[in-house]
């Protein structure tokens, strides 16, 4: 069987199994999977680019992820006038004492001789600029989260077209990527994994606690949309009319409508990411990326620039993780920090990645689409289970019960399971690299 | 007065729950180190396996508890932590049968072994919310206080109290037998110096004769025997939740990191580095602050460093530092 035949094949298996879901479940949760699916599959191509291509073990796909959605927050939400007023301008000069802090102590570092001095001076800049940062910052903060505390109390955003929020993700989560890569990539390949995990937690500790900048743990919802809201279609008698003469119920068209749109949105993303991928792993970058990947000895004695590649390809990546984040949280419609959670949005794109075949692009994406059905399809296939298992108990027997409030938590352990047994078995993914 | 005051607040607020949070995490950091000594890969799974031993003991402790065995003063869990261990040694053993071994046979790159260990985590941490369900459990029974604050007002007559928890006070005592254990084996017995053999020169280890299967098995057993301690400590000392065991992974490896992967003097170290700062500088130190500082001094905020959630930022910040400034961490541990 040829390798294009395999791969239509495969990717045709799981397109039938979310029809299947259409047919036996519903549509409206077909089409939820495909949706999320998609955006996994993108966040699929970005952790691909820096583990397949590279070798970067990024365990912190989580905080691009959350950056992502933040960047929908600062983008689309109009802007609080009264809270700019209060302090907006005093919480930038804050931000902007805390920034030249650190520069003033990365200058010390750099500029003066090393010495008992230079570490005086620098102790002395940090907690100088520490208290200086504090003492302007947070009175800004207080004064903004008073404003209106129950329904705002933050800055809000821009205000633009919420499509433009996924590329500013992007750059946001870039941003980010970069500041990280310059301070952790050139550690080995562990410790590189734990910074990435620490950082994914600070960036979610700040979302959460710095209610002045997207209202923390008290959410925003409501967030703009790029589609019509259904309330508005039903409304809407020439789209009731058309659903009738479909002979599809007004009420269910519309939120099929919704989600349809959604789809093709993302669909244009992934594909366009997919082609710029692809064209990278083809191009002479893509081969010094991944001889760097397979010895980095010998690519640095051929003069490449190893730092700067892993610099280059990690900010790539997160920014897509970035972009596939915004998309997410416009499709929710909220941001919602306290959602986060390492196992959910960062190992399980990791699953998605050696699943699927790291180092092919086509891989990562059947990865995606496999991973999030099985992950959203698990948990109803086990409550099925555990009635069959358990339908020998009593009714009303502990253990039945037990079991059968457990059943959710089989995700999580097949999840495990799949990914031993892919690295076991097929440790090169079901479509594997070239 | 007022500087004994302070004293008292301090130790009350900073100094004893810092000392029990870093022998807990010195005991987690300790297996950490073991692993990536002997197996060489970090172990991401090392969260859950202590969750896994402190549930073991946790459904122990709740049987005994329903049976009426109880160990006086001292919480029931101190009699269950045995079988906790038990069950422990044997996850870990079947897991490094079923899933290690192969890839030690493989002589598998390391970071390959780090990610399997990703999944041994995503088993584990649905097992354990399998069986004993993803909420806070208590477990803790006997006395809760070996002092109570207004016993310690009574004594001294100072205006500050101090309270030292039963948690505490065993959590200290235990991790000091565990480490003093431990050493003793590390250093003292054959099996043990096998084991820093083989964890200095494989190579080496191997042309003496040392069988590395057997070198395995033992770190495995310590390592269980330890996460099950510290897990266990923990869950008394704070609750068992299994979520939160997943989370100290963080200060786990940052500890372990600080004190130099592979050293478990510096293990020990790095726990109580990590939990130092973590409590001092999310600790509002308004209330020594005003016993210490004239009255025209005296702070109007809470003078807290950093809001307490940010706790992970604290010992990822002095993990950063540590790797830039002396990547082997403060005990030079080994890089590879």
């Amino acid at each position: 069987m040829s390798t294009t035949l395999k791969n239509t094949l495969l990717f045709a298996l799981v397109g039938a199994l979310i029809l299947l879901t259409g047919v036996m479940q519903s549509w409206n949760s077909a089409l939820l999977i495909l949706n999320m699916g998609l955006i996994s599959a993108i966040m699929a191509i970005g952790v691909n680019l820096q583990w397949g291509f590279a070798g970067l073990f990024n365990v912190g796909v989580m905080g691009f992820v959350a950056l992502g959605g933040l960047a929908v927050v600062l983008v689309s939400e109009p802007p609080v006038t009264e809270a700019w007023a209060a302090g907006g301008m005093r919480i930038v000069l804050g931000l902007l004492l805390g920034a030249a802090t650190v520069v003033a102590a990365v200058l010390v570092n750099t500029r003066m001789p090393a010495g008992r001095l230079r570490v005086a001076v620098m102790i002395a800049v940090l907690i100088g600029g520490f208290f200086l940062y504090r003492g302007v910052f947070d009175p800004g903060v207080d004064a903004v989260e008073q404003v209106n505390a129950a329904a705002s109390g933050f800055l809000g955003g821009l205000g633009l077209p919420v499509l433009l929020a996924w590329p500013a993700g992007g750059l946001l989560a870039a941003g980010a990527a970069w500041l990280i890569g310059k301070t952790a990539l050139g550690l080995r390949s562990d410790y590189l994994a734990i910074a990435t995990l620490g950082i994914a937690e600070i960036i979610i500790a700040v979302m959460k606690n710095e209610d002045w900048l997207a209202r923390g743990v008290k959410n925003v919802v409501g967030l703009p949309r790029p589609l019509p809201f259904e309330i508005d279609l039903q409304n809407d008698p020439g789209f009731v009319e058309r659903a009738v003469s479909l002979g599809i119920d007004p009420v269910t068209a519309s939120t099929l409508y919704v989600k349809l749109g959604y789809s093709v949105l993302f669909l244009v993303v992934l594909l366009v990411l997919l082609w710029m991928a692809q064209m990278a792993l083809k191009s002479p970058w893509g081969r010094m990326m991944r001889a760097i990947r397979d010895n980095e000895v010998a690519a640095e004695a051929m003069g490449k620039d190893v730092t700067r590649r892993h610099l280059h390809v990690f900010v790539l990546g997160s920014a897509i993780c970035g972009i596939a984040g915004a998309m997410m949280t416009t499709l929710d419609g909220q941001l919602t920090p306290g959602s986060y959670q390492p196992l959910r949005f960062t190992f399980l794109v990791w699953v998605m990645v050696i699943v699927g075949g790291s180092g092919n692009n086509l891989g990562a994406v059947l990865g995606g689409f496999l991973i999030w059905l099985l992950w959203v399809q698990v948990e109803p296939i086990g409550l099925f289970l555990m009635q069959v298992m358990t339908s020998g108990l009593a009714e009303d027997s502990a253990l039945r019960a037990h079991m059968l409030d457990s059943a959710a938590h089989m995700r999580l352990f097949t999840m495990g399971l799949i990914l031993l047994l892919v690295l076991r078995f097929s440790p090169r993914g079901l479509i594997p690299e070239k | 007065m007022d500087f004994l005051n302070a004293i008292v607040a301090l130790s009350n607020f900073v100094l004893i729950p810092a000392i029990a949070y870093g022998s807990q995490l010195a005991l987690g950091a300790l297996g950490v180190t073991l692993i990536y000594g002997i197996l060489r890969f970090s172990n991401f799974a090392h969260g859950d396996t202590m969750a896994f031993g402190s549930m073991v003991t946790v459904l122990v402790t709740w049987w005994f508890q329903s049976m009426g065995i109880s160990f006086g003063p001292l919480p029931t869990a101190l009699l269950a932590l045995p079988f906790g261990i038990l069950g422990c040694m044997a996850l870990v053993l079947i897991t490094d049968r079923a899933v290690y071994r192969f890839y030690r046979e493989q002589k598998a790159k390391p970071v390959i072994l780090v990610i399997v260990s990703m999944g041994v985590m995503f088993i584990l941490n649905g097992v354990v919310r399998f069986i004993i369900g993803p909420d806070d459990q208590r477990f803790a029974d006997g006395e809760r206080f070996i002092i109570s604050a207004r016993d310690f007002k009574e004594m001294t007559g100072l205006s500050e109290g101090l309270a030292i928890k039963t948690t505490q006070g065993i959590t200290v005592v235990v991790a000091v037998v565990a480490v003093v254990l431990l050493f003793w084996f590390l250093n003292r017995t054959r099996t043990g110096k096998s084991m820093r053999a083989y964890s200095d020169n494989e190579d080496l280890a191997l042309l003496s004769g040392i069988n590395p299967e057997r070198v395995v098995m033992y770190t495995w057993l310590i390592v269980a025997a330890l996460a099950t301690v510290a897990g266990t400590l923990y869950g008394l000392d704070k609750s068992f939740k299994p979520f939160v065991y997943f989370q100290l992974l963080l200060p786990i490896f940052a500890a372990a990191i600080v004190g130099g992967l592979g050293s478990p003097l510096g293990a020990i170290a790095g726990g109580f580095v990590i939990a130092f700062s973590e409590v001092t500088i999310t600790y509002a130190w308004k209330k020594v602050l005003v016993y210490l500082l004239p009255d025209a001094l005296e702070p109007s905020g809470l003078v807290q460093l950093l809001s307490t959630d940010y706790k992970f930022a604290v010992s990822f910040v002095i993990l950063l530092i540590v790797l830039l400034f002396r990547p082997t961490g403060l005990f030079r541990g080994k890089s590879v």
